[in-house]
């Protein structure tokens, strides 16, 4: 290995800037003006320019993708865009750039493409949504964040994303906040994010440090004399370089940290490897908390609690945010900083193990549920535990891979869910739906192709990138233990199985047999000519029924949107059967499919069959120096193609059987005498495993009731005590003063007193009343009287 | 009984000025106030007309010269009293003594 | 030294805008008293802007200095300048007083039956003229490099103060007022103590022909580091430098106000008017902070050193102790109040740690807090002025009827919470990592805090703005010109030094890393 080679310098391309500029420049025309854009020139006017972005953005990226990196030797292929500092403080400088590495461009292209397929969706789907400029001012200000967070050059702007999209996807699920539940669960995403953020930036200190010092074993921090000088290296130090030419210290520049760590002459791995902190090897340490924080984005065990809540949101939303993209940071991220987890076995371990009951937890969730898009959230989460298990072995381009597969065909689940519900008007659960075939044809195959692909049929691409990961961890050797590797493997493969299950299970459920939902309209609005007005008003009274648009009331006198921008397509809000859904709908969903069985063809046919690395995978190689560090076991071709065998019709058919049998048609009594035999068993699967319940009880109760304690302790201890001294200085200045105005100033004042009250005394003697005189006399006299008797 | 003697004359005139002393006390009205001054003044008249026949004797007038006295001086007094009656009036727009108390002053 | 005057003719216009506020007749004098307020304060800050502008960065020592004899007996002096924390400070200083000043023009003036209970329509004269003095004293504090005008400067901020709290407030203004009087003056006891006792035990020199002790800091500062004042006799058992110290500490710990010294500011927050709570949350608070810097770290870094766990642990505290009582509370106000404890905490902690970014990232926090909590406040009062009570669960699904002031609620909060893209991130990431390669358990501990903030904020938002609409306010108005006239700045200051925070960095980098050197 030629070390040198391995070392990325960075060409400067100073309009890399664009591809995030331009949807922030659509979320700020839209979020400043875009309530009066659609005031005066209607929706069109808002969706033009956020789809417009999208488009620009896109074509930005493709310019470089062809332009820049093609073009180039992989050594080239790190292209950096600095604009400008945005703080330095010692030996921490934090810059504004941007990094375009082959990793980075797969997920920039995945990002923009998929996020510019989900806009033109949502012009057909929120066309009926009062609030239209405030969606899509938030969805292009998520792009804005997610390109952040896979352009960012170093940890700061990649974080900048990480907590703009967990702002955008709170902002995106709580949308149609005037239904507090659904504003409650954005609430709990931001939260519980905020759990795994929490692990990202203690994990980036730890690392920080530990680039220019080590700590004792009492965890009291040791400098670096050497590069730091006299001082703790908090300094600014002038720039120190390894015999490549690898700048050293303390740095949060991605490129920069992985050419320390890849550079053997700058004996950074090496350090690192053998430092400590708390009895714990650093590197452990910085790497889990790493992945707390990929955990919390990711959705994985035991953070993945916000995702299925997070349904709350659009369907487009949940496509975009909460499958396709946002969700897949964490995957990213750890795919990003492969050189720090290819050190550590453990860590590698844990990522996998965690990713792997993921996997299996949200897959046997996904059996019971009846909520469409709470299937598909989990299956998100199972999926995600894949791809976790991917990077964990050390297949990094396969957990990228899948990634990127899942992008399609779970933004087709998605999208093709929220047609569905669109078509039965606004109904989720697929207890009500049932026989879609033969109303919305388009979506129907989409989503079975779809389907297909998440089931992992061989041909369709998730078989190439799930098999991949799953062979991979058959085969991994870097791992904590020998056996682990296989455990993984037999474990995810149950998962497959029962992903396979579950998503024909909805197919099934949902598009077979006979038609179950009501109109989801009151009857009498059937008969109604679909294309009266008073159907227009009905689908916005119903839409308020639905508690889509809260108190819009003003959404009914505003002019229908819908009708003219997609006139050809049928009204989805119209009439008492379901129906297909618009074409600009459709013609996503079409895409989308088609992606998802062919990303397979394009990116990744295994070396086995083809004698070569899959494409993907030599594209990604200069970004994940750490793949070649991490073992395999050599195994046969043969074997693999046993496995694949396996893994592709045995597992995926095998699912699909029972789903068939038991499903097909909703004939079968089957499931419901299951339900019945083992009630307890699908009481706690159906309930989640009760695990929200559980957070409830400890951490959200322990925290409320700690903020009480704190409140009460505030309250009468502290500000008593304040209180209390005060008291005890209002005390003894009463004493003061009572000792002051009866004794000293008594005596002085007692005198003065005397002749003025006696005064005021005697004053009142003097009435003016005769009558009061005349009584003096006569009591005057009686008392001569008297004392005279008295005194003789 | 015996007949009526002087201490029977003495306690009618003590009555009498215990009512004119009352009502010159209790009266807010100045007219009732110069009725009760007439009935003390009459009580006095009594007493001399009583002590004239019983101790001075049969055929002294001394007594009832003073009572004559009296009785024009109660006349002027009535007279005066009345005119200040007025002018309080006139000044107070009342008479009732209670309001008259500048004489405090 | 061709800017000499600049620092004097900030303080005497104010000052000059305070007499004539009071010399005006009194017929139709409330408008004239205005304009005069609003003339003093917004020179005051094309003066400070301009100081800025002459600020040389790379010059760690202090600039612009100005020197008169004021009482030669002591040997006291009129002597200010400004080095890179006062220059921050006093930009702050002049932008909050001058946004404070905007907040006490009349309510809403096409208004009159809204207005006329206003606070802002009673004893006008009276009010402008204790912000003036207020806007001097602060701005007095931040240039004094003479510890006996210091201590002047200190005490002359704390009486308008008093009054405008006790004048002005709310329904128990008198008992926040006297407690924050009392309370801050406690405090200046025992910093008074302190520094009479670093006067006799510091540097002499000959003065006309005298031999006599000096107030100056930078003098004193000199003395300090060179271990002068370690030969000083004890004190109550503790060497005398340290007890210099923590008399000079628990005065300013009031001030920042620092656990358990902390109780005072609520109340004083919640009685207080808004243009007094912007600025008792945006500059006095930050006092305690530069008191700190400019006189323990500068004048007594051995015991600095010594005492540097028991601050740790009292700005660990502050932030998770009172992060966690804002989670309890009802009152919007006092919930921000608390969250001001709970940010100023950061401070400490950084500070604590002796590393370039942990103090820069305290002083910074020190601008970026004075930032978003005036926001906040000013926040919490445009809902105040409407519904006439503060209580956050009275509200409800607000962000339909008033969206406008819902975006600009979400910003104030999402600044203070921490959220990246907005200054007040980079404060609390720039002092986290400082701090952790210090005291990690401790900074671990406080790093939880985030998620309470969030916890608290988000909750707050979700209880006043989210759900149904609440129909007792469903003619609440939106945001008027002049909210949005305080309200716009601040906002775009948030984002800006939230991208670009070097501004500040720069100016304060040299100064910071002078006051450590020692401490290393």
């Amino acid at each position: 290995m030629e070390h040198a080679d391995n070392i990325a310098r960075a060409i400067e391309v100073s309009w890399l800037w664009l591809i995030p500029a331009f949807p922030l420049l659509g979320a700020a025309l839209n979020g400043l003006f875009g309530a009066r854009l659609q005031k005066r020139y209607g929706k069109p006017a808002v969706h033009t320019i956020a789809v417009g972005a999208m488009v620009l953005s896109c074509l930005v990226a493709e310019a470089v993708l062809w332009g820049k990196i093609f073009g180039a030797a992989p050594s080239d292929r790190f292209l950096e865009n600095h604009l400008w500092t945005m703080w330095q403080s010692g030996a921490l400088k934090v810059d504004l750039s941007f990094g375009i590495d082959p990793l980075g461009m797969v997920m920039t292209m995945i990002v923009t493409h998929v996020a510019t397929l989900i806009h033109v969706y949502s012009v057909g789907y929120m066309a009926d949504e009062p609030s239209y400029w405030r969606f899509f001012f938030w969805l292009n200000l998520f792009v804005f964040a997610m390109l952040l967070l896979v352009m960012g050059s170093n940890f700061l702007v990649m974080f900048f994303g990480w907590e703009g999209v967990g702002l955008c996807s709170w902002g995106l699920i709580a949308f149609w906040y005037t239904d507090l539940e659904k504003a409650k669960a954005g609430f709990k995403a931001f939260i519980v994010n905020r759990f795994g953020d929490f692990g990202f930036i203690i994990g980036l200190f730890i690392l920080f440090w530990s680039l220019s010092g080590s700590w004792s074993s009492s965890g009291k921090y040791l400098p670096e004399r050497r590069l730091s000088g006299r001082v703790l290296g908090t300094f600014a130090e002038p720039a120190r370089l390894s015999q490549n030419g690898v700048r050293l210290g303390p740095t949060v520049e991605f490129r920069e940290l992985r050419n320390q760590v890849v550079d053997e002459k700058s004996g950074v791995a090496e350090r690192l490897s053998h430092m400590q902190l708390w009895g714990v090897p650093v590197l452990a340490l910085i790497c889990i908390l790493f992945f707390v924080g990929a955990a919390g984005k990711s959705a994985q065990i035991p953070l993945y609690v916000w995702l299925p809540d997070a349904m709350a949101g659009p369907t487009p939303v949940s496509a975009l945010i909460h499958a396709a993209t946002m969700v897949t940071a964490g995957v990213y991220m750890v795919a990003r900083l492969n050189f720090l987890f290819a050190l550590s076995s453990a860590a590698m371990s844990v990522v996998a193990c965690i990713g792997v009951l993921t996997a299996l937890f949200a897959a046997s969730i996904g059996f019971f549920q009846y909520d469409i898009k709470k299937v598909l959230a989990y299956s998100t989460v199972s999926q995600l535990g894949f791809m976790f298990i991917g990077v964990g072995v050390g297949a990094y381009w396969a957990g990228i891979f899948h990634l990127m597969t899942h992008a399609f065909f779970k933004a087709c689940l998605f999208l093709g869910s929220g047609s569905v519900i669109l078509a039965c008007h606004h109904e989720q659960d697929m207890r009500k739906m049932g026989g879609l075939a033969k109303y919305t044809p388009i979506t129907r195959w989409t989503y079975l192709i779809a389907c297909v692909t998440i089931a992992g049929f061989p041909v369709a691409s998730a078989f190439y990138s799930k098999d991949e990961i799953l062979w991979k961890a058959w085969t991994a050797g870097s791992l904590a233990a020998p056996w682990l590797g296989q455990a993984i493997y037999l474990v995810g493969a149950i998962a497959a199985l029962g992903t396979s299950y579950y998503m024909f299970r909805s197919y099934y459920m949902t598009f077979t047999g006979e038609y179950r939902g009501g109109s989801g309209h009151k009857d009498k609005e059937r008969l109604e000519d679909p294309h009266s007005m008073a159907a227009h008003v009905h689908a916005h009274a119903s839409a308020l029924a639905h508690g889509e648009d809260g108190a819009q009331v003003a959404a009914s006198t505003q002019p229908h949107q819908h009708d003219a921008s997609h006139g050809a397509g049928p009204d989805p809000h119209h009439g008492g059967v379901p129906h297909e859904s618009p074409k600009s709908m459709t013609y996503v969903l079409i895409a989308l499919a088609a992606a998802s069985i062919l990303a397979g063809f394009i990116f990744g046919l295994p070396s086995a069959w083809t004698g070569q690395e899959p494409l993907l995978e030599r594209f990604l190689a200069p970004s994940l120096p750490a793949a070649e560090l991490v073992k395999f076991h050599e195994e046969p071709h043969a074997t693999e193609f046993l496995f694949q065998l396996v893994g592709g019709v045995v597992i995926a058919g095998g699912g699909w059987l029972v789903a068939r049998i038991l499903y097909k048609d909703a004939r079968s009594t089957a499931p419901a005498r299951l339900k019945e035999m083992f009630p307890r068993v699908w009481a706690l699967v159906y309930n989640k495993y009760y695990v929200d319940e559980i957070y409830q009880a400890t951490v959200v109760r322990g925290a409320l009731l700690l903020d009480r304690v704190a409140y009460w302790f505030d309250q009468n201890v502290i500000d008593s005590l304040v209180n209390f001294i005060a008291l005890l200085g209002r005390a003894v200045a009463y004493f003061d003063k009572f000792i002051d105005e009866h004794l000293v100033d008594g005596a002085v004042n007692g005198i003065a007193d005397l002749t003025l009250n006696g005064g005021r005394a005697l004053r009142r003697l003097q009435t003016g009343h005769i009558q009061s005189y005349l009584y003096g006399a006569l009591g005057g006299a009686i008392a001569f009287v008297i004392l005279q008797y008295v005194i003789r | 009984m015996t007949s009526i003697g002087l201490p029977h004359f003495l306690i009618v005139g003590a009555a009498l000025f215990a009512l004119g002393m009352i009502t010159v006390v209790t009266r807010r009205n100045a007219v009732g106030i110069l009725m009760g001054v007439e009935l003390i003044l009459n009580a006095a008249n009594v007493n001399f007309i009583a002590f004239n026949h019983y101790v001075e004797g049969p055929g002294k007038v001394t007594g009832q010269v003073f009572s004559i006295f009296v009785i024009v001086l109660a006349a002027a007094e009535a007279a005066v009293g009345l005119a200040i009656v007025l002018a309080i009036y006139q000044t107070f727009r009342t008479i009732d003594v209670q309001e008259t108390d500048t004489l405090r002053q | 030294m061709t800017f000499l005057p600049l620092i004097g003719a900030a303080l005497i216009l104010c000052v000059v805008g305070l007499r004539a506020s009071g010399l005006v007749p009194k017929a139709m004098a409330d408008q004239i008293h205005r304009v005069i307020a609003l003339a003093a304060s917004s020179a005051v800050l094309v003066l400070a802007f301009v100081l800025w502008r002459g600020f040389d960065p790379d010059n760690p020592g202090v600039q612009f200095v100005q020197h008169a004899r004021w009482i030669t007996a002591y040997n006291i002096e009129y002597f200010v300048g400004v080095d890179g924390i006062s220059i921050t400070l006093i930009m702050l200083t002049a932008l909050i007083s001058f946004i404070a000043t905007i907040a006490s023009m009349p309510w809403w003036p096409g208004n009159a039956h809204l207005d006329e209970h206003h606070f802002t329509q009673r004893g006008v004269a009276g009010y402008m003229a204790m912000l003036l003095i207020l806007q001097t004293g602060m701005m007095g504090v931040f240039v004094a490099l003479d510890m006996f005008l210091f201590y002047v400067f200190w005490e002359v901020m704390l009486l308008p103060m008093y009054f405008l709290i006790g004048i002005w407030g709310g329904s128990r203004k008198e008992y926040a007022a006297i407690k924050f009087f009392l309370y801050t003056l406690a405090g200046s006891v025992l910093m008074l103590l302190a520094i009479i006792g670093l006067y006799f035990n510091g540097p002499q020199e000959v003065v006309d022909g005298r031999l006599v002790h000096s107030f100056n800091i930078l003098k004193m500062a000199q003395w300090g580091r060179a271990g002068g004042y370690l030969a000083a006799p004890l004190v109550l058992g503790f060497t005398f430098v340290r007890a210099a110290w923590i008399a000079l500490f628990i005065g300013f710990a009031i001030k920042i106000p620092m656990f358990p010294f902390h109780t005072w500011l609520p109340d004083a927050h919640v009685e207080a008017p808004t243009p007094i709570s912007v600025i008792l949350a945006g500059i006095l608070l930050k006092m305690g902070i530069y008191g700190i810097l400019r006189v323990n770290f500068a004048i007594l870094p051995q015991a600095t050193k010594w005492a540097a766990p028991a601050m740790a642990t009292f700005g660990a505290i502050n932030i998770v102790y009172a992060a966690f009582v804002c989670l309890a509370q009802k009152d919007l106000k006092r919930m921000i109040a608390y969250s001001s404890v709970s940010h100023m905490g950061f401070c400490l902690l950084g500070m604590s740690a002796f590393t370039q970014q942990g103090i820069d990232g305290a002083v910074l926090n020190l601008w970026t807090h004075g930032l978003i909590s005036p926001m906040l406040f000013l926040i919490a009062g445009v809902i105040y002025d409407r519904a006439h009570h503060r209580n956050i669960e009275g509200f409800g699904g607000l962000a339909q009827q008033v969206p406008e002031y819902a975006g600009l609620m979400g910003l104030a909060f999402f600044a203070s919470l921490g959220l990246p893209g907005l200054c007040g991130f980079v404060s609390e990431f720039t002092v986290f990592l400082g701090s952790l390669v210090r005291w990690q358990t401790l900074t671990i501990l406080s790093a939880v805090s985030v998620i309470v903030t969030a916890a608290y904020y988000l909750w707050a938002i979700q209880r006043m703005m989210l759900g149904k609409l609440n129909p007792q306010y469903s003619t609440l108005p939106d945001v008027n010109w002049r909210e949005r006239l305080t309200l716009y700045p601040l906002g775009a200051l948030i984002i800006v030094f939230g991208f670009y925070p070097q501004a500040i960095f720069t100016l304060i980098e040299g100064s910071l890393r002078n006051l450590l050197l020692p401490l290393q």
